[in-house]
């Protein structure tokens, strides 16, 4: 599904990512782990192109990214990202942050449409032969009812349908990233990167997350998560990269990794965290 | 104090039997028409420039017009207002050979002044918000201005609404000097009361009670407005 071919990243002369190759396959729960400063949210953000990649490629469904830049918005809505301050739109309700991008990519949709039928209507005027308009199956009204109805479900499978109309500043952490991870369900993404979705919490609110994502993981969601929870990433990761100095140092199953890691940077990271 | 009342006896014949009164409405609606469509002008000039300013593109056209953007905030931050009306009353307008009332070149002058000082606000409201707000709509596949007119410049507007109304409170007491040009304000109308009978005690002061008056209401409604808008981000209703 996703295929990075020789990616590099550097700020000035920092290399910040060397040489990343790998392929993402459908359904895949892939940990990316690693000391702090190795690159591993630059690798997440050049995926999405939150950062413009100094040089490699990203193949996503077939298509270059790197090649068709103007399109990267569409790209975006196919590829959900949970950050670690989960970045909640504070001017909106928690319904409306659900609902935001659904609604405003399909009323574009429907009005760039509506543009289109426009000017074939206008050049009728002058045709022998009509063109046929292109049928329109809904209007602006159904389309935001069918999306609030699509957000409601999802803050009910989060027990949270009582929080609808609040601002996100009244919530709790847990809370806030259980809203940000539906909000980005909403827009069916094919993958969902996770950046530390538990790094900000507080120790009690990583459990409901953690159980969250781990459900997701079970319907079959591929994803990507940079996470520090070893526990979790042994638990529910089908595959495990760690990230050493801008490279990928070892790239294997959690078994293997976290029972018989081959690199000694792996084993010296492994150590270190188990003794904290 | 029968002195003072001598005095102001001679006032309240200048300004109501001899009809200052009029020339004190004109400029109190001189005063209040160049700050209010200064302000408008200002906001609209300093909105574009912000978001020219912070947009992160680096093409040629971009470059140039950021440059153009920095050069014009420097240019009108840096000489007096009263300068910029001189220069564009005597200077400029003559030289493109245009005829403008006075009215007219202060509303202009002002509002290009006031776009100077706007712009710099509105940017630094728009650099206070969460850099992680403008990500996340991009993350979503909202595009750059979507996620800027929904997300950002709301947030940055509320961080700023205190500001906006000092300036608007700052444009007013700066129309003191749109005589200088020969526009009629409060200091023009009460200057004529006063020499009516060279006695200027008692006019200046009520020309410093109606300015103070003004940004006393001024300031209230900007709090007023800032507790409505503060009130979206408490509500609780779970
Ligand atoms: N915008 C930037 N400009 C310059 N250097 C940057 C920038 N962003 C990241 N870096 C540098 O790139 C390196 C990798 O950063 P990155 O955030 O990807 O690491 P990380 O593995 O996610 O670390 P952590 O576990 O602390 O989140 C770091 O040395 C960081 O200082
Ligand atoms: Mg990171």
């Amino acid at each position: 599904m996703i295929e990075v071919i020789k990616l590099n990243k550097n700020y000035g002369d920092l290399k910040v990512l060397q040489d990343i190759s790998f392929t993402v396959e459908k359904g895949e729960k892939i940990a990316i782990i690693g000391p702090s400063g190795s690159g591993k949210s630059t690798l997440l953000r050049c995926l999405n192109f939150m950062e413009e990649a100094s040089s490699g490629s990203i193949i996503f469904e077939g298509i270059n990214l790197t090649e068709q830049k103007a399109k990267l918005d569409l790209h975006r809505q196919k590829m959900g990202m949970v950050f670690q301050q989960f970045n909640l739109f504070n001017n909106k309700t928690v319904l409306e942050n659900i609902m935001m991008a659904p609604l405003h990519i399909r009323l574009s949709k429907l009005r760039k449409t509506r543009w289109q039928n426009f000017f074939i209507k206008t050049g009728n005027f002058f045709r022998k032969n009509k063109k046929s308009l292109i049928e329109l199956d809904t209007d602006a009204a159904s389309i935001k009812e069918e999306v609030r109805g699509q957000a409601l479900k999802l803050l009910q499978k989060i027990g949270l349908e009582d929080k609808k109309d609040v601002y996100p500043s009244t919530l709790s952490g847990g809370q806030k990233q259980r809203i940000a991870i539906i909000r980005s369900l909403a827009m069916n993404p094919k993958v969902i990167l996770f950046d530390e979705p538990t790094s900000s919490l507080d120790p009690e609110m990583v459990g409901e997350v953690l159980d969250l994502i781990r459900s997701l993981a079970d319907e079959g969601m591929t994803m990507l998560i940079v996470t520090h929870e070893m526990g979790f990433a042994k638990e529910v990761a089908s595959r495990v990269l760690f990230m050493d100095e801008g490279r990928i140092a070892e790239d294997s199953s959690p078994e293997q990794i976290f029972s018989n890691p081959q690199n000694p940077r792996t084993r010296e990271f492994l150590s270190k965290v188990k003794a904290m | 104090m029968d002195n003072f009342s001598i005095k102001f006896e001679k006032f309240w014949q200048a300004f109501y039997t001899h009809n200052g009164y009029a020339r004190v409405v004109v400029g109190l609606k001189n005063t209040m028409l160049i700050a209010i469509f200064g302000l408008i002008i200002g906001i609209v000039i300093g909105t574009a420039i912000a978001g020219t300013l912070v947009h992160p593109a680096k093409s040629r056209l971009s470059r140039f017009l950021k440059a153009f953007c920095n050069f014009y905030v420097g240019l009108f931050r840096g000489s007096p207002i009263v300068v910029q009306l001189l220069v564009t009353y005597y200077v400029v307008l003559p030289i493109l050979q245009i005829n403008m009332s006075s009215l007219k070149v202060c509303i202009l002058v002002f509002g290009l002044n006031s776009g100077a000082y706007v712009s710099e606000i509105m940017r630094g409201g728009i650099l206070s918000v969460d850099p992680g707000q403008m990500e996340a709509g991009r993350a979503l596949g909202l595009g750059y201005g979507v996620s800027m007119g929904k997300i950002v410049v709301p947030q940055a507007v509320k961080n700023i609404l205190p500001t906006i109304g000092n300036e608007f409170i700052s444009l007013i007491k700066e129309t003191s000097v749109v005589s200088f040009v020969g526009a009629i304000d409060l200091y023009v109308a009460f200057n004529y009361i006063g020499t009516n009978n060279y006695e200027y005690m008692v006019p200046y002061l009520f020309m410093a009670l109606i300015y103070i008056v003004l940004v006393l209401i001024i300031s209230s409604l900007v709090k007023a407005m800032e507790r409505s808008l503060g009130k979206s981000d408490r509500s609780h209703q779970a």
